[in-house]
């Protein structure tokens, strides 16, 4: 488990109206810029309102789980983060920079002005992600997955890139595969591969989004097992997942979302003590 | 057939060797269809119509030869132009801009809705429709550049230009349709993956998206060139009189053989569009790298273990079947 500097080990149920101001913060130390922070952050679909006001505080080197149920819309709020999709209403930081907006000057009023695509672009090179379906570019080995992004976006020159890649194959236990297609791997190796390839560009952040969801059980372990490394290793990390265990036991943060708003968050053990019917309820049908 | 498998080399001390089942009834059909092939073949052979001494007589006729190479010159041209527009308009068709949306609509929507036919006829009249090419900025007399479509005409051979560009743009109608589709069938969880490594929008599409619509553009592509091929015989509406079936038809005209003539036509579009298709399953393999390989054993180069793994033969079985599609079209 990794150490918990900045975040409350407080059990702290929240209020379950929707738009409420609802979570309390996570008190921050002054000195530290927080890795992400979702300030009531709505997303609607047309008229489908998905997510109804969500606050999130994730401190650097942390690890935040996020659970709930099919459909409460934590994809969404991950997908947001990550600029796939585009918010309606509220805000987020990442690295204490407002993501897919600037405040501008016009005419002596404040207003927001949308990022260009090259903007945007810098902005995720902060963020990596791992979906739940691997999304491995299949036209490519392992180590061309991996190399990809390094040399084409960040410019790196391919030698290095190559070392560099390897490297990060090596901490997910795949470089023996490297001249492999993805296609000829197991899910859990694809998904290692994966984790690598996000890695590769360095990201501050990384974001998992049911990563072992579409994986056969006997194949879980292994990428549950590369992920604590990087736990471990203080990668800050927002992980969405059914897996109650891997929550407790890497989880500094925990954070139950059911119908677009965060029903209850707190340290790990919330899970053991869970204080809101809903939480209480999803639990009993996880464990 | 267990004995045919042990050239696998594999150690299977119970390996089956049973007799396959008599089918009285496929071995019938295979009679008679072969006694139907043989006897059709013997006709054709033995049949004086078909004045076979005349068919070698101009096989490698000069003027034959130089309508080879004008059909070749036609059918890569316009089909090189062809896949660039048709690369552009389904992009365009996807596009974020509805004027760029709607005028790749209205090109697709005229070039299929108008026959071919009538398409060259019209390009053969282009220079007299517009007589000088030029460019420079509309409603002004600004003029940077301009040239008699005649003088262009002429500079490569008469009617050429107007040939290879009614083809390019009738085609290019039908495989943006192909491209479309093609874009259509790459899992979206791509672009997103990309768009997560920082990619800018133009790059997932030549890097992520494109080499993977390959896959399913290639075939049908394969098809509308052989097509394509067979169209060339067309442009005599334009008309342009250099290419193997005018050429054919000229020499029939002139000697009153009309019969040994299609035959040689028939026997060199026939052989190009072998080479053709062999051309195509290169193209397929390449693109099908990560997707034909076995589910064990490094990607790097082993192509014999390639042949006996099923996602390979699939692919062959696809590609042997559409190429036989395109000889109807
Ligand atoms: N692109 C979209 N368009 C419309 N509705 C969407 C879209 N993405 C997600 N939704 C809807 O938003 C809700 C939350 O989805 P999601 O964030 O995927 O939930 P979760 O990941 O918690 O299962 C669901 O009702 C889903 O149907
Ligand atoms: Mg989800």
């Amino acid at each position: 488990m990794n150490d918990m500097t900045t975040n409350d080990s407080n059990t702290q149920a929240t209020t379950e109206q929707q738009g409420s101001e609802s979570v309390a913060q996570t008190p921050v130390d002054n000195a530290t810029v927080p890795a992400v922070k979702a300030t009531q952050v709505h997303k609607a679909f047309g008229s489908l309102h998905v997510l109804k006001g969500i606050d999130m505080t994730v401190m650097p080197g942390t690890v935040t789980v996020i659970l709930g149920p099919s459909g409460s819309g934590k994809s969404t709020f991950l997908r947001l983060i990550n600029q796939l999709e585009t918010l309606t209403g509220g805000s987020i930081e990442v690295d204490g920079e407002l993501i897919g907006y600037k405040h501008v000057n016009h005419g002596g009023k404040d207003e927001l002005q949308t990022l260009n695509d090259k903007e945007i672009a810098e902005q995720r090179e902060k963020l990596g992600m791992v979906f739940q379906r691997f999304n491995l570019f299949p036209h490519r080995t392992v180590l061309e997955n991996v190399m990809e992004a390094p040399v084409h976006v960040a410019k790196v020159p391919k030698a290095k890139a190559k070392e560099e890649a390897m490297k990060e194959l090596e901490r997910v236990g795949m470089a023996d595969r490297a001249d492999y297609y993805p296609m000829q791997l197991s899910g859990g190796q694809q998904q290692r591969v994966a984790i690598a390839r996000a890695l590769a560009m360095n990201p501050k952040i990384m974001l998992f989004d049911e990563p072992t969801s579409a994986l056969d059980p006997e194949l879980v372990g292994e990428v549950l097992g590369v992920m604590r490394s990087l736990a471990d290793a203080g990668i800050t990390m927002i992980v969405v997942t059914h897996e109650i265990g891997f929550a407790r036991e890497v989880g500094d943060q925990i954070v139950f979302m059911d119908g677009g708003v965060v029903v209850e968050h707190g340290g790990p053990e919330i899970i053991d003590h869970p204080q809101e019917p809903r939480f209480k309820d999803f639990l009993s049908h996880v464990l | 057939m267990g004995h045919k498998n042990e050239s696998d080399g594999l150690d299977i001390p119970n390996r089956i060797h049973a007799r396959p089942v008599f089918r009285p009834g496929s071995l019938i059909a295979g009679v008679i269809v072969a006694f139907l092939a043989v006897m059709l073949g013997y006709g054709m052979i033995t049949n004086d119509n078909f004045d076979w001494p005349i068919v070698w007589k101009y096989l490698f006729n000069e003027h034959v030869l130089n309508g080879i190479g004008w059909t070749l010159v036609l059918t890569v041209t316009s089909m090189l132009i062809a896949i660039v527009l048709a690369v552009l308009l389904a992009v365009m068709r996807k596009s974020v801009n509805p004027v760029l949306r709607g005028v790749s609509w209205f090109w697709i929507w005229f070039f299929r809705g108008t026959p071919i036919y009538t398409q060259l006829v019209f390009w053969g009249l282009f220079s007299v429709l517009i007589p000088t090419i030029s460019l420079g900025i509309p409603f002004t007399h600004l003029n940077f550049w301009s040239m008699s479509t005649e003088q262009l005409n002429k500079f490569i051979s008469p009617g050429f230009l107007a040939a290879m560009l009614g083809l390019a743009l009738n085609e290019s109608a039908y495989l943006a349709e192909i491209v479309r589709a093609g874009l259509e069938a790459v899992d979206p969880g791509q672009s997103e993956a990309a768009e997560a490594l920082g990619m800018p929008r133009t790059m997932i599409m030549r890097r992520v998206v494109l080499p993977q619509a390959m896959r399913i553009i290639v075939p049908p592509t394969g098809n509308e060139v052989i097509s394509m091929l067979k169209t060339t015989s067309l442009v005599s509406a334009v008309p342009f009189s250099l290419e193997i079936q005018f050429a054919t038809n000229a020499i029939a005209n002139r000697i009153y053989k009309p019969i040994p003539l299609l035959m040689v036509a028939c026997f060199w579009y026939l052989v190009i569009t072998s080479i053709l298709m062999v051309a195509q399953s290169w193209i397929e393999r390449y693109f099908g790298k990560g997707f034909n390989e076995g589910s064990n054993g490094p990607a790097a180069g082993d192509g014999d273990a390639k042949e006996e793994k099923p996602a390979a033969k699939v692919a062959e079985g696809n590609e042997g079947g559409t190429a036989f599609l395109g000889l109807n079209a």
